[in-house]
């Protein structure tokens, strides 16, 4: 019975989360890049760039809608769902999520009201600072909550009162080295998932040679953006896996399927693994690799599975410690693989356009579907994250299976788990829908109404 | 004042500003199958809240957040408890946020009629689910140890929360059909205005049967937290100058006055709360209190001085935005936006 609610509740949390967060990075890229395009218009006065404003904004706002009500879910289900959870961690974990709402919501949700309306209501200055205030508002809306993600991964700033953990030092929860690798890796993974779809759509119209000068524009600024924001991607990624491998080394261990500990470490190039009798079904490793991953050098002990398992059996009593290993190993790959992959991608991608080469490229016509990359590399890098920290909600002071609602049933949860599905099931229809539509809609010509009142009553 | 009180009065007022805003919001969306005979009335109806409602709706998303930081076994108690009820409301609420932005992109009479009839309910269901749920926070409901609350759906449900859920419903209702009053072009907003007035009826009525109700069929007034005084009365006589200034044409004063009925309906829960924030029907020792729920003062100081700064940012940048949009909607189709 018990066991039912807790993987009902995972599951109900993982979809409405995973959901969530395919809107979310697009929404950070595209505000940024937009809010670019309408300053070079703003600069330049060339009507080009307007249109580009125009159009890709009209992405971006069909995007963004979708955010914004999975959004308010996520506001919810903690305490929904997860009520013990709240009440062992709401004085200090419920704090940035207020002030993000406080903070950064309030400025997104009300400027994006005053870009959408104002475009003629307004000067042209004030219009432009309102898609600013919209990108600032959904990166700094970013940051505050992943200051709370941050805690759940290495909590800091509180003391344990009263079976409770209370805030003590506000300055340590938001200075949380967790916070300043976690931060960029996830903000600039937005920047990079706008740049490629961007970059997709382009190539998708110049392989068709419609709007040529339109989508080379686009495709130009998207390929620099694209290139800057993977390439920092990568390096801050480096440093957050350093920083893991310091501070939860079981979640780089399952990410590695290193079961003892080496020193030098190597690196898995492929391994199948039987986690319940602890051993590899098949394994190919890199001498080594590991180590300069994490230390920058061909030595150093990482810590195997065993080992930590052992440890933590040490400290918190007995228990079954190993996250599960095939998610975390094969997550890190998606994430990393896809990563390189779009570096690769955004390099080709300003080579052409440097060499003024871009229409007469052979294998543009599978551009668009470097569109998916991002996707899997935001959610697998998700997952290793979430995954990766069990059997924990609060590494290592709150097991995820203690911390459901004890009055929520299995009933209840069924009914929830099914309507978010069908309902998030039926709007991603719709939302893929309008994007392909509005993406092919290169007129940029505005919706109009239709008089056809008879049938609307019927 | 302490800081648990600081922030009792802090959720308050975000739950008042919510109700005010939000609170046209849904009245425009039950409105709107209703009051347009057209696809372009029906885009104007949309308009006069279009810039507003998500700003709008963050008021419940920071309320939310505020409940969560300063009162951790609150939030706790009351989204789990009301499960069933706020996963009701989430799903209005998604299905009522992308209409708005999806209901235009076609152009196809059934896809807008979904859209609309979406916004319909996205709205209503909401309208109904606030005043069942601040209803049931005075009654009481059943909670047990540990502030957990062993109750289901069902006891959320009687004769008195329902008549709650209708005082918000006609509320909300009166208070979006006057915004429409004053936000749409004049032969248009005239005919709403009629119509506010036969809403405002069925508004007093059920608002009085309240009244009635929570002093005859009920014991909150002898379990008061704070005695409301007069403050209930303010409620009524102001609901009754509204209804005036409808009849008389003055839209603006119409919903100022509106919304001094829902600062007064609003703070009467909140009076009759204080110092409590959830009671128990079970016993009056498993009460939430702002005390026993509240998180710790450090967190309570910290979050004190960061709503003092941002929430008068907030109220003035809103409030500017009513200002820049402050031009009645026109049927001119260079200037709908679809």
């Amino acid at each position: 019975m018990n066991e039912i609610v807790i993987t009902l509740s995972r599951w109900q949390f993982a979809l409405t989360t995973v959901y969530h967060f395919f809107f979310v990075p697009l929404t950070i890229g595209l505000a940024l890049i937009v809010a670019i395009m309408q300053t070079i218009y703003f600069r330049t006065g060339d009507l080009m760039y307007k249109q580009m404003t125009r159009y890709w904004g009209k992405l971006f706002l069909i995007n963004f809608a979708m955010g914004v009500v999975t959004g308010i879910v996520m506001e919810f289900q903690f305490g929904m769902n997860w009520s013990e959870y709240s009440r062992f961690v709401g004085d200090i974990f419920g704090a940035p999520l207020a002030i993000e709402a406080l903070v950064a919501f309030f400025l997104e949700s009300t400027f994006i009201g005053v870009w959408v309306f104002g475009w003629d209501k307004l000067s042209k200055k004030i219009h432009l600072i309102s898609i600013w205030l919209v990108a600032i508002g959904s990166t700094l809306s970013a940051f505050w909550i992943l200051v709370a993600n941050s805690f759940m991964q290495s909590p800091m700033g509180f003391v344990l009162e009263n079976g409770r953990m209370v805030m003590n030092d506000f300055g340590a929860l938001v200075g949380n080295p967790n916070v300043w690798v976690q931060f960029p890796h996830t903000v600039l993974g937005g920047y990079t998932t706008g740049a490629l779809f961007i970059l997709g759509v382009s190539a998708y119209f110049l392989f068709r040679k419609e709007r040529v000068d339109f989508f080379q524009k686009s495709f130009q600024i998207a390929s620099i953006f694209g290139l800057i924001s993977v390439f920092l991607v990568i390096l801050v990624g480096h440093s957050q896996g350093q920083h893991m491998v310091k501070t939860q080394p079981m979640k780089m261990a399952a990410a590695e399927a290193l079961w003892e500990t080496e020193n030098p470490a190597s690196f898995s190039i492929i391994s199948i693994v039987d986690q319940e009798n602890q051993k590899d079904v098949f394994s190919l490793r890199l001498p080594a690799v590991l180590s300069l991953l994490s230390y920058n050098r061909f030595e150093g002990e990482v810590r195997g599975i065993k080992d930590i398992q052992a440890e933590y059996e040490k400290i918190y009593g007995p228990g079954n410690y190993i996250p599960p290993i095939s998610i975390n190993y094969w997550a890190f790959r998606a994430m990393v693989g896809s990563g390189f992959l779009m570096f690769f991608l955004t390099s080709l991608g300003l080579y052409l356009v440097m060499k003024k080469n871009v229409l007469n490229f052979k294998l543009l016509k599978f551009f668009p579907f470097a569109i998916g990359l991002p996707y899997l590399a935001n959610s697998s890098g998700w997952i290793l994250t979430e995954v990766g920290r069990q059997p924990w909600v609060v590494f290592g002071y709150l097991r995820t299976s203690d911390a459901i609602s004890p009055n929520v049933t299995v009933s209840m949860l069924w009914l929830s788990v099914i309507g978010f599905t069908v309902v998030y099931g039926a709007l991603m229809v719709v939302d893929v829908y309008l994007l392909t539509k509005y993406a092919k809609k290169i007129t940029v010509d505005e919706p109009k109404r239709t008089e056809d009142e008879k049938t609307y009553w019927e | 004042m302490n800081y648990e009180s600081i922030w009792f009065l802090l959720i308050a007022v975000l739950f008042i500003g919510y109700f005010i805003l939000e609170g046209f919001d849904f009245g425009v969306g039950i409105l709107l199958p209703f009051v347009a005979k057209s696809d372009t009335e029906r885009r104007m109806v949309i308009n006069t809240i279009g810039p507003h409602w998500d700003g709008n709706e963050v008021w419940l998303i920071t309320a939310g957040g505020a409940m969560f930081a300063a009162f951790p076994n609150w939030y706790a108690t009351l989204f789990s408890g009301f499960y069933i009820a706020l996963f009701l409301m989430l799903i209005a609420l998604i299905l009522r946020g992308v209409a708005f932005e999806f209901r235009s992109k076609v152009e196809d009479i059934k896809w807008r009629k979904f859209w609309d009839w979406s916004i319909f309910f996205g709205s209503i269901i909401p309208a109904i689910l606030w005043g069942v749920a601040f209803t049931n926070f005075i009654r009481g409901v059943p909670i047990g140890e540990n502030f957990v609350y062993v109750g289901t759906f069902w006891d959320l449900i009687n004769i008195y929360s329902i008549i709650g859920g209708l005082v918000t419903l006609t509320g909300f209702t009166v208070q979006g059909a006057i915004f429409l009053s004053m936000k749409l072009e004049k032969p248009f907003a005239n005919r709403i205005n009629n119509l506010a007035m036969k809403l405002w009826f069925p508004n007093i009525f059920v608002l009085l049967l309240f009244v009635i109700e929570t002093y005859f069929f009920t014991d909150i007034i002898d379990q008061l937290g704070v005695n409301p005084g007069v403050v209930p009365i303010g409620a009524v006589l102001s609901l009754l100058v509204v209804g005036w200034f409808i009849k008389i044409k003055q839209n603006g004063w119409a919903f100022f006055m509106n919304c001094m009925a829902i600062i007064f309906s609003a703070s009467t829960i909140f009076l009759i709360l204080y110092p409590r924030v959830m009671v128990s029907s079970i016993n009056s020792i498993y009460n939430l209190t702002i005390m026993n729920s509240a998180s710790g003062e450090y967190t309570l100081r910290i979050m004190t001085i960061i709503a003092l700064i941002f929430v008068p940012i907030v109220v003035a940048y809103q409030a500017w935005t009513y200002w820049v949009f402050r031009k009645r909607i026109t049927s001119d189709p260079e200037s709908l936006h679809y």
